[in-house]
C-alpha cells in the first residue's frame, strides 16, 4: 500500500524539474506528467485570481474521487505537490520536509543550475529516505 | 572592555568557534560556480580550488601555531600530520579527521580520511564529471599547512568506496617531497 501516488516539482514559469512515481496507481508518462504539471501550474495561478478573499496564495488541497492532491508553494514560486490516496493526513509536513531537502541538497549544490530539471544524487537518496520514513510512521498511526 | 587604539596590540581572541554551515554551503557553492566559469577542464578546476585551499592553509598554519601551539611549531613528519590530523582538522571542521593512515605502498604517501567531508555535505557530483572531487578546496588547506611548515607535499582529494556505505568517503592523499622523508631520516 502506498499513500503517496507520485511527487511534482515545478518551477516559478510552470516547467517540470523533478518528477517521481511511487507505486503502481496512477502512473503515468513523461509527456502526462509535463503536462499535468503546466496544468496544475495555470490553475493555481487561476485559482489566486477567482478567490473571493484577498491575499489567497493558491490551491493547497484539491480533493477527488480516488485521489488527493496537496501542494505546497514556496516563497519564491517554486510548487511542490504529492499525489496521495484519499483522506491520507499530514502531508502538509512531508511537503514541508521536502521542501527542506531541496534546499539543502539541490540549492546548495554548485552543479544545479536554477530552474532546470533535478538531477542530484543527494536530494533522491534524502528523499527516498523521507518518503519512506513517512511511510513507516503512517503504519504506525 | 579596554580600548586598544592599534589592532597589533589587541590579543587574538578565539572568537566565536562556529559559522552557519548554510552559509558556508552557499558561499562555497559560489566558490565552485564562479571558478567553473574561469576554467574549461576539470584538472583547471580541480588546481583552482586547491591555490584557493592554499591561501586558507597559509593562514591558518599562521594562526594556530600562535593560538594553540605559543608559537611553536612542528618540525617532524608525524608531529605536523597529527596537527593537521587534529588542531587544524577541529578548528576548521569541529572534529578531528576520521583516520590518518599511512600509505601502505609507498613509504612517502599518508592518508588522511573523512566519511563526509564538510565541503561535500551537499554536494553531488554529476556523472560527466567523473572522479572530479571538490574536496580539491581540502586537500589544498592541507597542502598550504604543510608547504609553509617546511614539509613540500602534493595533495590531492579523492573519493573511495566504503563496502556497505551507499556513500563513497573522501581521502586527502598526501605524497611527501623526497627531501622531507631524507631530512626525516637524518634526523632518525
Amino acid at each position: 500500500m502506498a499513500a503517496i501516488y507520485s511527487l511534482y516539482i515545478i518551477n516559478k514559469s510552470g516547467g517540470l524539474i523533478f518528477y517521481k512515481d511511487y507505486g503502481s496507481a496512477g502512473r503515468m508518462d513523461t509527456n502526462d506528467s509535463l503536462r499535468l504539471a503546466s496544468l496544475w501550474h495555470s490553475m493555481h495561478a487561476i485559482s489566486q485570481q477567482l478567490s473571493p478573499v484577498s491575499g489567497c496564495s493558491g490551491i493547497e488541497l484539491l480533493q477527488a474521487d480516488t485521489f488527493d492532491l496537496h501542494c505546497f508553494q514556496s516563497l519564491t514560486g517554486t510548487k511542490f505537490f504529492v499525489v496521495c490516496e484519499p483522506g491520507t493526513h499530514h502531508m502538509e509536513d512531508l511537503l514541508k520536509n521536502i521542501y527542506e531537502l531541496y534546499t539543502d541538497y539541490v540549492l546548495k549544490n554548485p552543479f544545479y543550475e536554477m530552474e532546470m530539471p533535478i538531477r542530484c544524487e543527494l536530494f533522491d537518496v534524502n528523499l527516498a529516505q523521507a518518503v519512506q520514513k513517512d511511510r513507516v510512521a503512517l503504519l504506525g498511526r | 572592555m579596554k580600548q586598544y587604539t592599534n589592532v597589533l596590540d589587541r590579543p587574538i581572541s578565539k572568537g566565536k568557534q562556529e559559522v552557519s554551515l548554510s552559509g558556508f554551503a552557499f558561499l562555497f557553492s559560489e566558490l565552485v560556480q564562479y571558478n567553473q566559469t574561469q576554467v574549461d577542464n576539470i584538472a583547471e578546476l580541480e588546481r583552482r580550488l586547491e591555490d584557493a585551499g592554499y591561501a586558507v592553509g597559509t593562514r591558518i598554519l599562521e594562526l594556530l601555531c600562535h593560538r594553540e601551539k605559543g608559537n611553536r611549531r612542528e618540525t617532524r613528519l608525524l608531529g605536523i600530520l597529527s596537527f593537521v590530523h587534529s588542531t587544524v582538522w577541529k578548528v576548521l571542521f569541529g572534529k578531528v579527521a576520521d583516520s590518518l593512515e599511512k600509505g601502505t605502498e609507498h613509504e612517502d604517501e599518508y592518508m588522511i580520511s573523512e566519511k563526509e567531508l564538510l565541503v561535500n555535505r551537499f554536494i553531488s557530483i554529476p556523472k560527466d564529471m567523473g572522479a572530479f572531487n571538490c574536496g580539491a578546496f581540502v586537500a589544498g588547506i592541507v597542502r598550504g599547512v604543510l608547504d609553509n611548515a617546511g614539509f613540500p607535499a602534493v595533495v590531492s582529494a579523492h573519493f573511495v568506496p566504503v563496502d556497505g556505505q551507499q556513500r563513497p568517503r573522501t581521502t586527502i592523499l598526501i605524497k611527501f617531497a623526497e627531501e622531507v622523508l631524507q631530512r626525516e631520516a637524518r634526523l632518525g
